[in-house]
């Protein structure tokens, strides 16, 4: 239920609502909950809205774990 | 995909296994809450994978799983009233009320409709003035946003037809209720990824503060999972328990705060009644006395006496105090083709998870 994919917004379609690129496929993502989404951004959508901004500059879970076991 | 692929590399995931490995002499139960994070434990074998002495136990995290069979005689109740429609997700129709299910309801003549989205709901009121549409609003702080602002939406555009049956659900006041129990012993939380995207990393504060139990916020490929019990191994060991963000890609401190808003403007906290676990105080929400002529709730319906299968053992799973394998009707009754209690109809239900991918210990 709490499953949210990721997705980069390529289009906007009116303020409520950008196209989405989702593994190959474009959807229709509503943006109630993330007003300032813009173009080029990187999501997570759930159930058709996107809810958080995804933001690996500040944080890359994957660097820091190759950093851990290298430490 | 970008931000999958990379969270699913098999060598980081065996190097991090070997760091948890260093753990031997720690005996840990760790409950991941969320449901998705089970699905993506089994999907990934990594169940198999780490350290007997590591034992991941699932919570309450699945909101069909959890509601109760008097919520779903209350929906099959309004589905029988005239010129209704039903807007539910899918898992639901499957899920058996007292003695009928949605699914059964469909096939008798009542007008159920499967959405993706809840603003599909607001589509279909639009689309069928004449009837009135219900949206089961179910859900944690993941969803709940979504219904707030599909209410909203009804309510700007004065939509005579749109109601929400709302089983919103929150999590800390669960997380507290369990703890409470004390039926089980649990050592460190693995917290919902994508309702930390929402509400924040504070709201779980109280868990290591009041019962010294360390609190990982993880994300959900194999990479994140793991990385947060090596974090919970690491806090257990050090006994300083704290709350830590392990999907800080997603999840910031404060959450989303314009989804925030939009629950709090639609929503008022509620006693909820969870299946296994009964009436949890404040644990529920409803729609404020704004929107009440939007609540479902006030529709007068005949619903009948709720009564669940006596041998059924939702009520434990959830609680994590069995699995399903010490269940007499898991697989042997009750499968996904006929399931007989709802932790097996969702496909992120534990029991649904141990059929499918073929756990036997």
């Amino acid at each position: 239920m709490c499953l949210a994919i990721p997705g980069k917004i390529i289009g906007r379609i009116d303020t409520e609502q950008v196209k989405v690129l989702i593994g190959g496929i474009k959807k229709t993502v509503r943006i109630d909950l993330l007003p300032d989404a813009e173009i080029g951004d990187y999501i997570l959508v759930h159930a058709g809205y996107a809810i958080t901004r995804i933001n690996e500059k500040e944080a890359n879970e994957v660097i820091r774990a190759w950093e851990e076991i290298d430490s | 995909m970008k931000y999958l692929d990379e969270y699913r590399n098999k060598e980081l995931c065996q190097q991090l296994i070997q760091q948890i490995k260093k753990y031997p002499k720690l005996d840990v139960n760790l409950m991941e809450v969320c449901g998705t994070h089970t699905v993506s434990i089994f999907r990934s074998g990594l169940k198999e994978l780490l350290p007997e002495n590591v034992h991941l136990i699932s919570g309450p995290g699945c909101p069909v799983c959890v509601t109760p069979v008097s919520a779903i005689d209350h929906m099959i109740a309004l589905a029988r009233m005239d010129e209704t429609m039903i807007a539910t997700f899918g898992d639901m129709v499957n899920v058996p009320g007292s003695s009928s299910s949605l699914k059964q309801e469909r096939a008798k003549g009542a007008d159920i409709r499967v959405i993706y989205s809840p603003f599909q709901a607001l589509e279909l009121s639009q689309a069928f003035p004449q009837k009135k549409i219900i949206l089961i609003g179910i859900g944690f702080e993941t969803t709940i946003p979504l219904l707030a602002s599909v209410v909203l939406a009804a309510d700007r555009k004065s939509l005579q037809n749109f109601y929400l049956f709302s089983l919103a659900k929150v999590m800390p006041p669960i997380l507290k209720a369990i703890l409470q129990t004390g039926e089980i012993k649990i050592d460190g939380f693995l917290c919902p990824g994508h309702v930390s995207a929402i509400i924040g990393t504070r709201p779980y504060q109280f868990i290591p503060m009041h019962h010294h139990i360390p609190c990982v916020v993880a994300g959900f490929e194999p990479v994140d999972i793991l990385l947060a019990i090596l974090h919970l191994m690491k806090q257990i060991d050090k006994q300083k328990p704290i709350v830590e963000n392990q999907y800080r890609r997603a999840v910031k401190e404060e959450g989303n705060t314009i989804a925030r808003k939009k629950m709090e403007e639609v929503f008022t906290p509620v006693n909820a009644c969870w299946r296994g676990l009964g009436i949890v105080v404040g644990s529920g929400l409803d729609l404020r006395s704004e929107f009440s002529a939007m609540n479902a709730r006030n529709f007068k319906v005949e619903i009948e006496k709720s009564q669940e299968n006596p041998q059924c053992r939702c009520g434990e799973v959830l609680r994590g105090v069995i699995t399903p394998l010490h269940c007499p009707l898991f697989r042997k009754v009750c499968t996904p083709e006929n399931p007989i209690g709802a932790c097996m109809v969702s496909s992120e239900g534990t029991c649904a998870a141990y059929y499918k991918y073929g756990i036997e210990s």
